[in-house]
C-alpha cells in the first residue's frame, strides 16, 4: 500500500476578492521510503498542497473536495483530535524558514520534548535521551548542552537541523519538507540534503520534498511532479522528466535543449508571470507565458498519460516528431 | 549585566537631580504660601518670623540647595500644616495608594487577559466583537464619573458595597493593609475596580493583538505540526510571546497608575498619596508638593529599571545581549 495518496485534492482560499483556487486537483501517490519532489514557482500552490496534507490550512482557507489517503485512511474530514494524533507522529513536516520556525522564547529541549511526550507516554527522562538523540542523529555537536540553548543561539543551519531533528522524533512513515534548504547557503544546502536522505533512507520514510530549484530535486527525488497555478502540469519519474520534459513549462525550466548537463543548473527564469489565481482565464493557465500557445489552449488540457508512467497537461506537449 | 546595571542606575541619578530641580522650580512658581498659612491679621513682625521659620526669605538657588543637601539625607522638608516631615506624611499614605494600585492591577489582569485571548483567538466571533466594544468605552468613559456611577449603584442603590474609606485594617510588616481583611477587601473592591478600568482595555486590547499576531508565526504553525493540542499550543507557545509586551506595558502603567489614582481616590475618600497631594495642593503645602513628586519620580525610575529586568528574563534573545 502507498504510504500517501493524494486524489484531485482542491484547497481554496474564500477571500474577500474572490475564491482562489490554490491547490486545484492535484493528485499523486508516494510509496514507503520514495521521495516525491513538488517543484513549482513561488505562487504555484505547493505548500498550500503540504498544509492540506497535515490538515492546518488556516480560515480562509479550506479543503473543498479530494482525498488525502495516508496508508489507505482518508485525512480529508477527519476529526481533529485523530489529525493531531498523526501529525507530528506518523507524518511530520519540515517548513521553509529556519529561522521562523522555533518558538524563540522556548528552550530546544522544551520545544523536543513535548513533542515526544504529544504522542506517547514516556516519563520526561526518557523523551530528553530521545531528543538528546535525535539531535544526534542529525549530526549536531554536544547534544547534550545544545538541549539547554534558545533557537537564537544556534545558525540557520543549525536551527533547520533542531527542525529535523524534531520531525524524526517519532520515525514517521512521512515528511512533508518545505523547501526546507532554500534559506540555508548552498554548502549547508548539500550536507542537509545529504543528511535528510540517508535519514530518509535507513528510517524508510517518505518524502514529499517541495521546491523551486530544480537541482535539488535532481538528486534526490524517484518521483517529480510540476506544478504551474495550482494544478499537476507534468508528472513522472524523475530522470525521465529532466532528460525529456513534455510540458513547455517544465522544458522552460530546465532550459530549451534537454540534455543531461543541463541537470543540476538552477530554476531559469521564464519571461513573463505566474498569473493571478483571482482572474484566471480559462483554458491552459500557462497560455500567456508559452510559446506553442494557440485556440486549441483556450481549452483547459487534462493531465494525460502520454508515455508509460508519463504525465502532461498540455495540447502541444514536446513529445515524439513535436519535441 | 552588572555593568549595566551601574549604568541605568548613574542614569537614574542624573534624571533625579534634573527632576528636583524642575519640580522645585514648577513649585515656587504657584503662588504664595505665606498668603494662605498666615491669618490676615497677623502683623508684619509675626509674618517676617514665620517667612523665616520656614525659609522662604532664602533666595531661590539658596533655597534649593538646602533642599537638595536635605534631601540626600532623606529629609524633604517638613509640612506647613501638619508640621510633620513631608515625607513621613507620604510614606503612612503610601500603603493605601500601593494596594488600591495593585489591586487594579491585578483586576485588570485576572479580566483582561481571559478577555483578550478568547477576543483574539476568534477575532470574527460576536462575544469578541463585544469584547472589543466594550474596552473601547473602558478607554474613553472618565474616570470621575465611572467612580460615581459605581457608587450610584453598588453602594446607594444596592447597598452591597461600601463607598468611602479604607474600612478595617490588619498590621503586615508594621503596615495596615485593608486587603487582609473582609471588611477592607469590601472597601477596596469599588476604588480598585474604578481605577482598573483603563488597564482592563489595556490588557485586553494588548492580548488581543498579541494572540492574532503571534498565531500567524511560523512556529504555531510548527508547534501544530508537531501535534501539540491546541491547548498547550494557545498556553504555552503563544501565551509566552504575549507576555513579553504585557508584562512591559503593565509595568510601566503601574507608574502611571499610582501616580495619577488621584482623582479615584478623591470620588471614594481614599486616603492615599492621591488626596493627600490634592489637599496639599489646595493649601500650597509646598514641602509636601515637592516630596510628592520627587517619590512619584523616584517611584517610576525603579519601576522602570524593575521592567527592564523582568524583560530580559522573560525573553531569551535580550538576555544574551545583555550579558555581551
Ligand atoms: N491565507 C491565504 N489567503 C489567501 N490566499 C492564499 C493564502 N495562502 C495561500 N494563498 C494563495 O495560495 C497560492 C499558493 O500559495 P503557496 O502554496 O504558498 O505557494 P508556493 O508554491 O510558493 O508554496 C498563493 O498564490 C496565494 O495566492
Ligand atoms: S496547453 Fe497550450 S498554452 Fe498550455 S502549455 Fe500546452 S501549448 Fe502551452
Ligand atoms: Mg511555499
Amino acid at each position: 500500500m502507498n504510504t500517501l495518496e493524494v486524489k484531485n485534492l482542491c484547497t481554496h482560499f474564500f477571500t474577500r476578492a474572490g475564491v482562489v483556487k490554490a491547490v486545484d486537483g492535484v493528485s499523486f501517490s508516494i510509496g514507503r521510503g520514495k521521495v516525491l519532489g513538488l517543484v513549482g514557482e513561488s505562487g504555484s500552490g505547493k505548500s498550500v498542497t503540504g498544509f492540506s496534507i497535515l490538515g492546518l490550512v488556516d480560515p480562509p482557507g479550506r479543503v473543498v473536495s479530494g482525498e488525502i489517503l495516508y496508508k489507505g485512511k482518508n485525512l480529508v474530514g477527519l476529526p481533529e483530535e485523530e489529525l493531531r494524533r498523526l501529525r507530528g507522529n506518523r507524518i511530520a513536516m519540515i517548513f521553509q524558514d529556519p529561522m521562523m520556525t522555533l518558538n524563540p522564547v522556548l528552550r530546544v529541549d522544551t520545544q523536543m520534548i513535548e513533542t515526544v511526550l504529544a504522542h506517547e507516554k514516556v516519563s520526561r527522562e526518557e523523551a530528553r535521551q530521545r531528543s538528546r538523540d535525535a539531535l544526534g542523529m542529525v549530526g549536531i555537536p554536544s547534544p547534550d548542552e545544545r538541549l539547554k540553548s534558545y533557537p537564537h543561539q544556534f545558525s540557520g543551519g543549525m536551527r533547520q537541523r533542531v527542525a529535523i531533528a524534531i520531525a524524526l522524533l517519532h520515525r514517521p512513515d512521512l515528511i512533508v519538507a518545505d523547501e526546507p534548504t532554500t534559506a540555508l547557503d548552498v554548502t549547508i544546502q548539500g550536507q542537509i540534503l545529504a543528511e535528510v536522505q540517508k535519514l530518509a533512507q535507513n528510517l524508510g520514510t517518505s518524502l514529499v520534498w517541495i521546491t523551486h530549484d530544480l537541482s535539488v530535486v535532481a538528486g534526490l527525488a524517484d518521483e517529480i511532479a510540476v506544478m504551474y497555478a495550482g494544478r499537476v502540469v507534468e508528472q513522472g519519474e524523475v530522470n525521465a522528466v529532466l532528460d525529456a520534459p513534455y510540458h513547455p513549462y517544465t522544458h522552460g525550466l530546465i532550459g530549451s535543449v534537454p540534455s543531461r548537463n543541463k541537470r543540476g543548473e538552477p530554476l531559469r527564469q521564464i519571461p513573463g508571470m505566474t498569473p493571478s489565481l483571482l482572474s484566471l482565464a480559462p483554458g491552459c493557465a500557462f497560455k500567456t507565458r508559452c510559446n506553442r500557445a494557440d485556440a486549441a489552449c483556450d481549452v483547459m488540457p487534462n493531465l494525460d498519460e502520454l508515455s508509460p508512467g508519463r504525465f502532461a497537461r498540455c495540447v502541444h506537449p514536446h513529445v515524439g516528431a513535436e519535441a | 549585566m552588572a555593568l549595566y546595571l551601574i549604568r541605568r542606575l548613574m542614569q537614574s541619578g542624573f534624571v533625579l537631580i534634573a527632576m528636583s530641580l524642575l519640580v522645585f522650580l514648577g513649585v515656587y512658581a504657584v503662588g504664595d504660601p505665606v498668603e494662605i498659612l498666615i491669618s490676615p491679621d497677623a502683623d508684619q513682625e509675626e509674618r517676617e518670623r514665620a517667612v523665616r521659620a520656614l525659609g522662604l526669605d532664602l533666595p531661590l538657588w539658596h533655597q534649593y540647595l538646602v533642599f537638595l543637601g536635605r534631601a540626600l539625607q532623606g529629609d524633604l522638608g517638613r509640612s506647613f500644616v501638619f508640621n510633620e516631615p513631608a515625607i513621613q506624611l507620604i510614606l503612612q499614605r503610601m500603603p493605601a495608594t500601593l494596594e488600591l494600585a495593585f489591586g487594579a492591577m491585578f483586576i485588570s489582569v485576572l479580566i483582561g487577559l481571559p478577555l483578550g485571548l478568547y477576543a483574539g483567538l476568534r477575532p470574527d466571533g460576536r462575544l469578541s466583537k463585544t469584547i472589543m466594544a466594550g474596552s473601547i468605552l473602558g478607554f474613553s468613559l472618565p474616570s470621575f464619573w465611572v467612580g460615581l456611577m459605581l457608587i450610584m449603584l453598588f453602594a446607594v442603590q444596592l447597598g452591597w458595597l461600601p463607598s468611602t474609606g479604607r474600612g478595617e485594617t490588619a498590621m503586615l510588616f508594621g503596615i495596615r493593609w485593608s486587603f487582609l481583611t473582609g471588611d477592607g477587601l469590601a472597601h477596596i473592591l469599588l476604588p480598585a475596580i474604578n481605577l482598573s478600568l483603563f488597564k482592563i482595555s489595556l490588557v485586553i486590547r494588548l492580548t488581543r493583538a498579541g494572540v492574532r499576531e503571534t498565531m500567524l508565526m511560523d512556529y504555531v504553525k510548527f508547534a501544530r505540526a508537531k501535534g501539540l493540542t491546541p491547548f498547550r499550543v494557545t498556553f504555552v507557545h503563544v501565551f509566552k510571546n504575549i507576555m513579553i509586551p504585557v508584562v512591559t506595558v503593565l509595568g510601566l502603567e503601574l507608574g502611571g497608575t499610582i501616580a495619577f489614582s488621584v482623582v479615584t481616590e478623591s470620588v471614594f475618600a481614599w486616603p492615599g498619596m492621591g488626596k493627600l497631594i490634592i489637599d496639599s495642593i489646595n493649601v500650597l503645602d509646598r514641602p509636601v508638593i515637592v516630596a510628592y513628586l520627587m517619590m512619584i519620580v523616584l517611584m517610576f525610575i525603579v519601576i522602570n529599571l524593575l521592567v527592564d529586568l523582568v524583560y530580559t528574563l522573560l525573553d531569551p534573545r535580550v538576555r544574551l545581549e545583555g550579558k555581551a
